[in-house]
């Protein structure tokens, strides 16, 4: 069993955060797991993508072409990612950043207003925090309690007082699948 | 007995294959010296560069490494940050440090890397058969500029001494001669004292030594010297170019 | 406990593990990662990190700790490497040991950034000038990368000699689990001598003599005894040092050569095609240079075909046919410029190579024939008067190759496709029938 996802948006949206998440929390579940970030020319405000592999044996490529989970955090990663997904797949977009976008038909769509929700939150660095929240109840990828330990391990002893808002965060994002 | 002359314990019983007249052995002989009497000789590290030096790790008594041609200051470096607490030089000539290997000795010089480099300029390539070399003097001539060097061509001399000298990382650099007893003693006290400063942690210190040579540059020995004084010295002025001791002026 | 790490880190660690204290490196793209953790770790263990000016100060910094004594790295890219030669080859020369990380990326010139394997002649035949030989050590995980990153120190130092992991940008950038605990404080392998040959300035006594070192032989007999001497420890590197893994290969009638990132991609392949039926194995080099090549031999019991899959235009496949030495076809598959292939087009050519295509498809495709066959002659009752004509005998035998041909043809296993395929089939043939009968009618018009 090999799932994939495909996280895209720019640089400073927390896009290559929530995958590694996402493969920390396969990793304490005992998964094989890969994080593949897209790299180039540094730059602020450009594009960055990665590709997440879990599966139960080693993992062959890396690199997930048609993704079957695309995660678009802005427009121009819709644009370029969507027109690869797998037919059947699950696309989840940041609807705060992207309004009447033109959807493919045989895919799963779910909108998910990732900034709203944060300022709401009063926080707006964990909008990419709402986004793995719905990732995680439209993908079934972990247990909630894996999930909040994950997090609580990533923020160690130091950021521990961010494990609250962050998680908050989560459920709010699950709520929305 | 009274012990009136002995060898330089830091030189090794080998003969020089240097050409008749050339003051590569003087030079030779004034780092060994400047070594054993600053009791550090037995346990300094050298560094032989590419040029008519390549055998100097037969001649320096000490553990020695050849290098790669201008590479000497960046194997030296790697060698002093694996033993902070030896001496270690390198030996190299014109062409192997301001022409092929101008980004290792500026790039060592900057950092302070705590070495000292002994550098031979004689204005030519001396081992390939007398070519131009970056010192040579503007309409000197030599298998490569047989007209003489057009600086309208070619450009001009590097003055290393000066350029280097305008970095902060250095400690001390001397431009030296040896075409006379007078200055074979000067430039014996310098670099004894660029080994000095090197122990001491000051930093980076080079001592430039105008050197000569006869065969390439189709002279006898006695005129070879001569053309330093009348042409060479001129050219390459000698002195102290940077000195960041108490009571140093550079 | 396993951590998530990315590779050019898991190698930066694993070499400070390993006893590694001195790193010089110049930044370049995929692998800066490594002198980045380099500099932050060194001085916490008491290393010393240096940026170079360029490549070439660097490996000849390497150069210079490697003789007097330290366990010493560098790492760059492809265009970095190729400044290195320089160095490698007077490493080589002097007998130093050292290891070189090179992740490679696209060339040639200044390429790209994306990950290639068109470094391998380079790697595997010397890019520096000389007769030398270096061990290659290729990962195909980041695991794998710790665990080579180590074993080079050890190999290094037993030959004296420069030691190359070499990656790519996919190794260098990707985040997989490690197990860094087994690669904590590794001891130096236990049969490595004293470095009584370095430059530590040690005071010359009888039995430990002043150190040179040196790669200068000016007399060609005692260069040519050099070489000699040098040659009988690339024999010895490749009589122990020489690593392979081998995936299904007992019954494999096709044989795949692949390494490194490729080898991940190629075994997916392997499984899909082992589903089909496909017998199908793998050899991965782990070791370019000593070449596996008696592995693959042994592989020519029940191989068919060899099949080759690099990022690059194809260097390995040389030495998979001077292994199979002509008594086998040695077909190539690759990728470069940065990208990477996907297991599908892996799928592809092994399915081609299999001689029978997808079964799947296959049934598919019969029905559609008999199908197909079953209307002809349909057709042909009714219109048995015009059996004969020549024209109608020719596009029979044309439809007949073409379910022939489709039969045998491989293709793409997916049963979409096989769908698509049949369903091209039988409007080919309802094209055909309705030609045939418009010549039918025409036939009445009484032209002829």
């Amino acid at each position: 069993m090999e799932k994939q996802f495909l996280i895209a948006g720019f640089g400073g949206q927390g896009v290559l955060l929530i995958g590694q998440l996402i493969a920390k929390a396969a990793m304490r579940q005992g998964s094989e797991v890969s994080w593949m970030p897209s790299y180039g020319p540094e730059m602020r405000g450009g594009e960055a993508n990665c590709a997440v592999v879990v599966s139960d044996e080693a993992i062959g490529s890396p690199l997930v072409s048609e993704p079957p989970v695309l995660v678009a955090m802005n427009k121009p990663s819709l644009d370029k990612f969507m027109p690869k997904m797998a037919v059947g797949g699950t696309l989840l977009y940041n609807s705060s950043l992207i309004s009447d976008p033109e959807l493919r038909d045989d895919v799963k769509v779910i909108a998910v207003p990732c900034n709203e929700i944060a300022d709401r939150l009063k926080n707006n660095r964990v909008s990419n925090m709402v986004m793995l929240g719905a990732i995680q109840a439209a993908t079934d990828m972990t247990t909630d309690e894996n999930l909040e330990g994950t997090l609580r391990e990533w923020l160690g002893e130091s950021k521990a007082a961010m494990l609250a808002i962050n998680m908050q965060a989560i459920a709010e994002g699950r709520k929305l699948v | 007995m009274a012990v009136v002359f002995e060898k330089t314990k830091l030189l090794c019983d080998a003969p020089f294959h240097y050409c008749p007249g050339c003051t590569h052995g003087i030079i030779h002989r004034l780092v060994a010296e400047a070594l054993d009497e600053l009791g550090i000789g037995d346990t300094a590290i050298g560094v032989a560069p590419v040029g008519c030096a390549v055998f100097a790790y037969n001649y320096f008594n000490c553990d020695m490494q050849e290098a790669a041609h201008g590479r000497a200051p960046a194997v030296a470096t790697g060698i002093k940050r694996v033993h902070p607490d030896k001496a270690v030089f390198t030996y190299q000539g014109d062409g192997d440090l301001a022409s092929i290997g101008a980004a290792e000795i500026v790039h060592a010089a900057t950092r302070g890397e705590k070495i000292t480099t002994i550098f031979v300029n004689n204005a030519i390539y001396g081992m390939t058969g007398g070519q131009m070399a970056p010192t040579t003097l503007p309409g000197q001539v030599t298998t490569t500029s047989p007209y003489g060097r057009d600086t309208n061509h070619c450009g001009f001399p590097v003055k290393v001494s000066e350029m280097l000298s305008t970095l902060t990382g250095p400690a001390y650099i001397e431009r030296v001669s040896v075409h006379d007893v007078q200055h074979i003693r000067k430039a014996k006290a310098a670099i004894k004292k660029a080994f000095q400063l090197q122990m001491e942690g000051k930093g980076f210190t080079l001592i430039e030594v105008i050197s000569t040579c006869p065969t390439n540059w189709g002279m006898t020995p006695k005129e070879s010297l001569e053309w330093v004084k009348s042409d060479m010295i001129p050219a390459y002025p000698l002195g102290v170019y940077k000195d960041v001791t108490e009571g140093g002026t550079k | 406990m396993k951590k998530l790490m990315k590779g050019n880190e898991a190698i930066a660690e694993a070499a400070i593990q390993a006893g590694c204290r001195f790193f010089f490196g110049y930044p370049i793209t995929p692998q800066n990662q490594i002198p980045e953790y380099m500099s932050k770790r060194m001085p916490q263990v008491g290393g010393c990190f240096l940026q170079a000016e360029s490549e070439v100060a660097a490996i000849n910094m390497v150069y210079g700790a490697a003789g007097a004594g330290a366990r010493v790295m560098t790492s760059s890219s492809s265009p970095g490497i190729s400044l290195k030669q320089e160095g490698i080859s007077y490493m080589i020369g002097a007998e130093l040991p050292c290891v070189i990380v090179n992740i490679v990326r696209g060339g040639p010139g200044l390429g790209g950034i994306q990950p290639a394997q068109s470094d391998y002649y380079q790697a595997t035949r010397g890019g520096g000038h000389g007769d030398y030989r270096m061990c290659v050590l290729a990962p195909s995980s980041i695991q794998e990368a710790v665990d080579l990153t180590q074993n080079a120190f050890d190999i290094a130092d037993r030959y004296r000699n420069p030691v190359m992991v070499l990656g790519d940008g996919l190794i260098g950038q990707m985040m997989e689990p490690v197990d860094m605990e087994k690669a904590m404080n590794r001891e130096p392998a236990p049969d490595l001598a004293q470095k009584t040959w370095a430059t530590t300035g040690h005071k010359a006594t009888v039995d430990h003599p002043r150190s040179i070192v040196n790669s200068l032989y000016i007399d060609p007999q005692v260069l040519e005894d050099h070489n000699i001497h040098l040659q009988s420890k690339y024999d010895a590197m490749e009589s122990a040092e020489c690593r392979w893994q081998e995936e299904l290969t007992s019954d494999a009638e096709i044989v795949i050569v692949a390494y490194g990132t490729t080898s991940r991609i190629a075994r997916s392949a392997m499984r899909k095609c082992r589903e089909k039926g496909v017998k199908v194995g793998m050899i991965r080099p782990i070791t370019l240079w000593p070449f596996p090549e008696a592995a693959i031999r042994a592989t020519l019991a029940t191989a068919k075909h060899y099949l080759c899959i690099e990022m690059s235009m194809g260097q390995m496949v040389d030495d998979v046919r001077l292994a199979v030495n002509g008594e086998r076809p040695v077909e190539f598959y690759g990728r470069c410029g940065g990208m990477v292939p996907t297991v599908n087009d892996i799928v592809d050519q092994i399915m081609a190579l299999s001689g029978q295509s997808d079964p799947d498809l296959f049934k598919q495709v019969e029905q559609a024939a008999n199908a197909a066959c079953e209307k002809i002659n349909d057709l042909g009752k009714k219109i048995d008067e015009k059996v004969n004509s020549p024209e109608f005998v020719q596009k029979t035998e044309e439809l007949k190759k073409q379910v022939e041909g489709a039969a045998v043809k491989t293709v793409d296993g997916l049963a979409k496709g096989a769908t698509l395929f049949a369903e091209g089939l039988g409007k080919a043939f309802d094209a055909f029938k309705k030609e045939f009968d418009n010549n039918d009618d025409q036939g009445k018009g009484g032209e002829e």
